[in-house]
């Protein structure tokens, strides 16, 4: 498949792009964090997003969504990116719609992925037990019907009405299973982030289960390939936020003046400018060809993820450190939006994996 | 009109050049090229290296593949794009070399093709596809490396002939060419890059003599070139007098593609496999591990710079043209290679640096780590990539 965009993925990209300038700008992060509001995203922008059919857009139109390619779903969050939007659509869309889809069974799937289409069910995804994603290190166990557990960084676990939980079984299988967060004993601790996003720390104390997503039939196994996608779909986001905050930076160097001159005059900057370029030349050439990868379900998913991932993460951190270097002083204050981009940099680098992690599996995969 | 061949009789096409193909390249003609020595370069005083050698020249001579593209009447094959694509795909999967290895092909040709008269069109052109001459190019002096156009060589009007006095430097392989084209400055009462002209010298001419250039790679692939009272007739300028730097500067684009390209149908060993074969592994993972970070970071980007030419072709195809990026291509391909380098004598350590001696196939892989510090530096450097880039793709202000 060649690497560019379909018509009906160009439309949906210019779309979502027209939506989020006038309803999602950066200024609107700032409220909610300044309003230290209690959800952290707008719920009637969300209801606008589901109607436009972005909370259902992977989902089949069997069950209420849009059946619209992952690369589509990457244009949404590239998009997001730019302004940079809070909104359940990497918990809920990205990745527990993608879960149920991949893992749940009839059942499941008319249970939950029509609500989550219409924008009635935010399910958030709770994989992780420490500070730095390490998926494989799973504690939390089940028994009869029963899990017990603790989770850390789960993304949107404070507002989510069911959450995906990893556990451990008794032959020693990470399996994804569904709670309800309303569900005796779930304890949620809701944590405010550098980005103004929030996490949650979650305990499970014998907490009974509602389903076990136990249908996949793909070719490695479920976490892994939810994960995967995931990781592709940060890494889209990640594409927005690193152009936006180039395309700031580079407009600032020809607008700011010193010793008579416009900055971006200074060799000395040009070329750490014209360096980056290059490194977002190759940011979207890896998000292309691994959200391609999803759509034409590619053997080469694991290694397209973590090259994405490891890329984004890696470009990222470089942009929105220059950024704030190339703004100088104004760079540095609350008001200068590219602040924003530091911060939201840096936490998006440390879900899913940094650029160290996705280095250390792709060297794995070639056995080094 | 350029001609286009239906879908069906494409498809007869690929099926009859496979099979030509097939019939005619000798075996040791579909083996990897060793390096410069191992290619037939044509010009006066050209050999074959083994009897192979000729005989695939002289069949894609006869077939008119020698430049397939070109018009017939040039020498060339008449196919169309579609035709000539389908050729060189077909050469690819067979592992078919290039016949002949000639600067004329690959960069006089395009220039003569859009500048050149029709007399000096089909003179040079034919002489290029028969091999006749071997050329080489005549552009930096002592002064005029990264600034170009700083050209002082001179070709002063004498009426029927024009006097040339200067020198020239980093002249590929200039000990061997037949020919050179080169930028004089024929005019310089002007600004300086409109006072330049393109004019093809004959080396054979008196005056002119040649020096071969050592470099730290212990070969000696470039010459600096003389010209003492050098009168060249005028009927060599191509196009007209002041034109020398617009025809330099499109004739820069396609040695830009054409760096790191002798290499192109040979793909390098992964950096990862010689890393596995050079050094210790425990648990399946290398234990060096600040060395195991950079190969894996240097192969992240090499595969996702692959993904960027296969996206900007992609994005070619559909219309979208970014020419502007051939800098960019330029200054990462070849910072690209020097790491690769860099990370084949960390994981080889001294056998790596060996000179000399067979068992260290004759010092190759220091010999090719010394040149690849040279492709940052020829055909614009690395930082006048970045100026390209900073101006013409950001837009960012001159002072």
């Amino acid at each position: 498949m060649a690497l560019i965009l379909t018509e009906e993925e160009q439309l949906l990209k210019s779309s979502v792009s027209e939506l989020f300038k006038s309803k999602a700008p950066i200024a609107a992060l700032r409220k909610l964090r300044d309003n230290k509001d209690p959800l952290g995203y707008s719920k009637s922008l969300w209801k606008e997003m589901a109607n436009m059919g972005l909370a259902g857009l992977t989902i089949p139109e069997a069950y209420g969504g849009m059946g619209f390619s992952y690369v589509g779903l990457g244009q949404v969050m590239e998009a997001c990116g730019r302004t940079l939007v809070a909104s359940p659509l990497v918990s809920t869309t990205l990745l527990s719609a993608t879960a149920i889809q991949l893992g749940g069974n009839e059942n499941q799937k008319s249970k939950y992925l029509p609500n989550i289409s219409d924008g009635s069910m935010i399910v958030a995804i709770a994989i992780d037990e420490g500070r730095h994603h390490h998926p494989d290190n799973c504690n939390t166990t089940i028994t009869d019907g029963k899990i017990t557990g603790e989770k850390t960084m789960v993304l949107d676990g404070h507002i989510a009405d069911k959450i995906i939980v990893s556990v451990k079984n008794s032959v020693g299988d990470i399996q994804l299973v569904v709670v309800d967060a309303k569900s005796d004993g779930v304890a949620v601790e809701k944590i405010e982030m550098m980005d103004s996003r929030n996490l949650a720390n979650i305990r499970f104390p014998n907490v009974v289960v509602e389903n076990i997503l136990d249908s996949y039939s793909g070719s490695y196994n479920l976490l892994e390939n939810v994960l995967d996608i995931g990781r592709i779909g940060l890494a889209a986001e990640m594409l927005g936020g690193i152009q936006e905050a180039f395309s700031r930076t580079i407009a600032y160097l020809k607008e700011r003046t010193q010793f008579g001159v416009p900055i971006g005059s200074f060799q000395a900057l040009q070329h750490r400018a014209a360096d980056m370029f290059g490194e977002i030349e190759l940011c979207k050439s890896v998000v292309m060809k691994a959200l391609k990868a999803i759509d034409e379900n590619s053997q080469d998913l694991p290694k397209m993820s973590s090259l994405a991932k490891a890329k984004l993460g890696e470009t990222y951190k470089r942009v929105s450190n220059e950024g704030i270097q190339m703004f100088g002083g104004i760079g540095m204050t609350d008001d200068e939006e590219i602040g924003f981009f530091l911060k939201r940099a840096r936490v998006v680098q440390h879900t899913l994996g940094d650029t160290n992690y996705h280095l250390d599996r792709l060297a794995k995969m070639k056995s080094y | 009109m350029e001609k286009t061949t239906s879908k069906k009789d494409l498809k007869a096409f690929r099926k009859e050049t496979r099979e030509w193909l097939d019939a005619n390249c000798p075996a040791s003609m579909r083996e990897p090229i060793a390096g410069p020595e191992d290619v037939y370069w044509g010009g006066r005083n050209s050999e074959f290296k083994t009897p192979d050698f000729k005989i695939w020249f002289e069949k894609m001579h006869e077939k008119r593949w020698i430049a397939p593209h070109w018009e017939k009447k040039y020498g060339g094959g008449g196919l169309d794009r579609m035709e000539y694509k389908i050729l060189t795909e077909e050469m690819t999967k067979l592992g078919c070399r290039k016949p002949l290895f000639s600067f004329g092909l690959s960069m006089l040709g395009p220039a003569l093709l859009k500048f050149a008269n029709e007399e000096q069109k089909i003179k040079y052109l034919n002489d290029i596809v028969d091999a006749k001459i071997r050329w080489g190019q005549g552009y930096s002096e002592p002064g005029a490396g990264s600034d170009l156009a700083n050209v002082q060589t001179k070709a002063e009007d004498k009426g029927d002939h024009y006097l040339v006095n200067g020198q020239k430097v980093w002249t590929s392989y200039g000990e061997k060419a037949d020919m050179i084209f080169c930028l004089v400055r024929t005019d310089t009462e002007v600004p300086k890059h409109h006072g330049i002209s393109f004019l093809l010298i004959d080396m054979a001419t008196e005056g002119a003599s040649t020096r071969p250039i050592k470099l730290i790679s212990g070969k000696s692939p470039f010459c600096e070139t003389f010209y003492d009272n050098v009168k060249v007739p005028k009927e060599n300028l191509i196009g007209t007098p002041g034109q020398g730097w617009d025809i330099a500067k499109y004739l820069l684009t396609h040695e830009r593609q054409m760096i790191g390209g002798i290499g192109e149908t040979h793909v390098p060993t992964p950096v990862s496999d010689v890393a596995k074969k050079y050094l210790e592994v425990k648990d399946g993972m290398l234990t060096d591990n600040f060395l195991r970070s950079e190969i894996a970071k240097f192969e992240m980007d090499e595969a996702i710079f692959d993904m960027t030419i296969e996206r900007v072709i992609d994005e070619a195809k559909a219309g979208n043209n970014s020419g502007a990026l051939s800098s960019f291509f330029k200054y990462y391909g070849t910072e690209l290679n020097k790491r690769r380098y860099e990370l084949f004598v960390a994981c080889q350590g001294l056998d790596g640096l060996a000179w000399e001696g067979e068992q260290f196939k004759n010092g190759a892989i220091a010999k090719q780590f010394c040149r690849t510090k040279g492709n940052s530096i020829e055909g614009g450097t690395s930082e006048i990539q970045l100026n390209i880039i900073s101006k013409r793709i950001l837009g960012l202000p001159s002072r």
